[in-house]
């Protein structure tokens, strides 16, 4: 199972490397974003504050964008009745999806978090290490919650805007407990205890709607 | 029997509401405190305006009660495919997002008697804010989705509930008055119980009614909406 998975990961990692069109623009806009903070947020001063919820916004809605890009892009082939009809199990499919887009999310983080360092001076690279391991977490697990419900969308009216809503109201506890741990971090006196167990509960979090995601996903998503 | 049920429900809850009107304003007690200075018996700040405790609580109880409902019917529709569920789950929600505005109204009421500000993010406000965020969002899915709106609303339904420990732990503890077996609901005064039980039930009465016909309702837009496909297959209507 985990082998097919791979194999439909690799797929879809193929063909962005190959057209390259949901990272360039994503990270294109993930970049947007941090210009616009920079404007929007004149006291640099409060930037230690300010930069965790600007790391997660940025992370949140490039992660929907890029979600609802990439399943359109099976729509509009109609490649995913195939990929349900391949002689794989469905889960592989889920898992495959889930793979890639976090990669791709982890891609475009990797974009956006050394702009937010270099343009607003922040010291975001206090603890690279945990930094690192909350930004994976965080990715995967919105590439996790979010692969199911885009692919249940794929075929719904005004699936951009659904995409969102159905989204944000379910991360919300990962977005926040990600801002906490990126807080924790670059704080003047950085406590790593917080942050570590903001850690441990967005890997708990994962961990808990990967489950839910395999059993539920062959009931959501029958085309 | 089950054509009596709303009827039923409606007039106890409308004796019901009577009663908890009478018992919260006539029968429960003020809010008083013991001043430390002088020894003697003050009114709070919060006096007669913890009076609406009564309704809130409740009201925040059955929104809890409405995301397991509506979590637990979308697990049994996806399980056994049968659309009554469904229409549980959506009718649930229905109602819920109304009485979910009405626990922030009187929460929010609540913070400014105690607080002092209109919106505190406490804990427990929070909390309520985020499961109503979600009982909006499966609303909105269910209207404007299109025709896999009830999958990706049974999945968010089962998802919301599967977060509500996440969202638990993560909103903390805080100022609010706790819950659970050694908070404010269990260690009221005796002289306070019978107005909140009262009000408690007057308001699972009414909340139980209200279900009940939107349910109804909800399968009977079904049905109409099946039998005009039918139709429109059959060519009896164009």
């Amino acid at each position: 199972m985990l082998r097919h998975a791979l194999r439909i990961a690799w797929k879809d990692l193929r063909i962005e490397v190959r057209s390259k069109e949901i990272f360039m623009t994503v990270a294109f806009f993930g970049a947007l974003l941090v210009v616009i903070y920079s404007f929007a947020f004149q006291d640099k001063s409060a930037i230690r504050a300010a930069v965790p919820g600007m790391l997660w916004v940025a992370l949140a809605f490039t992660g929907t964008i890029s979600l609802g890009r990439a399943f359109d892009r099976e729509r509009e082939n109609d490649t995913m009745r195939a990929l349900l009809l391949a002689p794989v199990p469905r889960l592989s499919v889920f898992i495959g999806k889930a793979i890639a887009m976090g990669l791709l999310n982890l891609g475009v983080a990797v974009i956006i978090v050394p702009l937010l360092a270099l343009w607003l001076n922040a010291p975001l690279f206090a603890y690279p290490l945990e930094l690192a391991g909350i930004v994976i977490a965080g990715s995967f697990g919105i590439a996790i919650v979010g692969s199911v419900f885009a692919a249940t969308l794929l075929k719904a009216r005004s699936r951009d805007v659904l995409l969102p809503v159905v989204l944000y109201p379910i991360l919300l506890p990962l977005f926040v407990a990600g801002t906490k741990c990126t807080a924790a971090l670059v704080a003047v006196n950085p406590d790593l205890d917080i942050a570590h167990y903001w850690m441990d509960f967005v890997g708990i979090y994962d961990a808990a709607f990967l489950v839910l995601s395999l059993w539920v996903f062959e009931s959501l998503v029958i085309e | 029997m089950k054509k009596l049920i709303v009827p039923i429900l409606c007039i106890l809850g409308a004796i019901g509401f009577v009663a908890s009107v009478y018992l919260v304003f006539f029968n429960a007690p003020l809010e008083y405190a013991i001043d430390k200075d002088t020894g003697r018996l003050v009114g709070t700040s919060l006096f007669f305006n913890q009076k609406i405790y009564f309704f809130h609580v409740p009201h925040a109880i059955l929104l809890f009660v409405a995301v397991f409902v509506a979590g637990i019917s979308s697990i049994m529709y996806l399980w056994k495919h049968d659309l009554a569920w469904d229409d549980i789950a959506a009718g649930t929600v229905d109602i819920s997002v109304a009485f979910g505005a009405a626990v922030l109204a009187t929460g929010s009421i609540w913070a400014k008697a105690a607080w002092d500000v209109w919106w505190q993010w406490e804990p427990r406000l929070t909390m309520s804010l985020l499961l109503w965020l979600i009982l909006v969002g499966y609303a909105l899915v269910r209207k404007f989705a299109g025709p896999s709106a009830d999958r990706v609303a049974a999945g968010m339904a089962i998802f919301g509930m599967v977060g509500v420990p996440f969202i638990y732990t993560m909103v903390g503890h805080d100022s609010h008055p706790a819950s659970g077996l050694n908070g404010v609901v269990a260690t009221q005064g005796a002289a306070m119980r019978p107005a909140f039980w009262m009000s408690f039930a007057t308001f699972t009465c009414w909340f139980t009614a209200l279900v009940i016909t939107r349910v109804q309702g909800t399968r009977a837009e079904r049905e109409v909406r099946e039998l005009r496909e039918r139709a429109l297959d059959l060519g009896v209507i164009e």
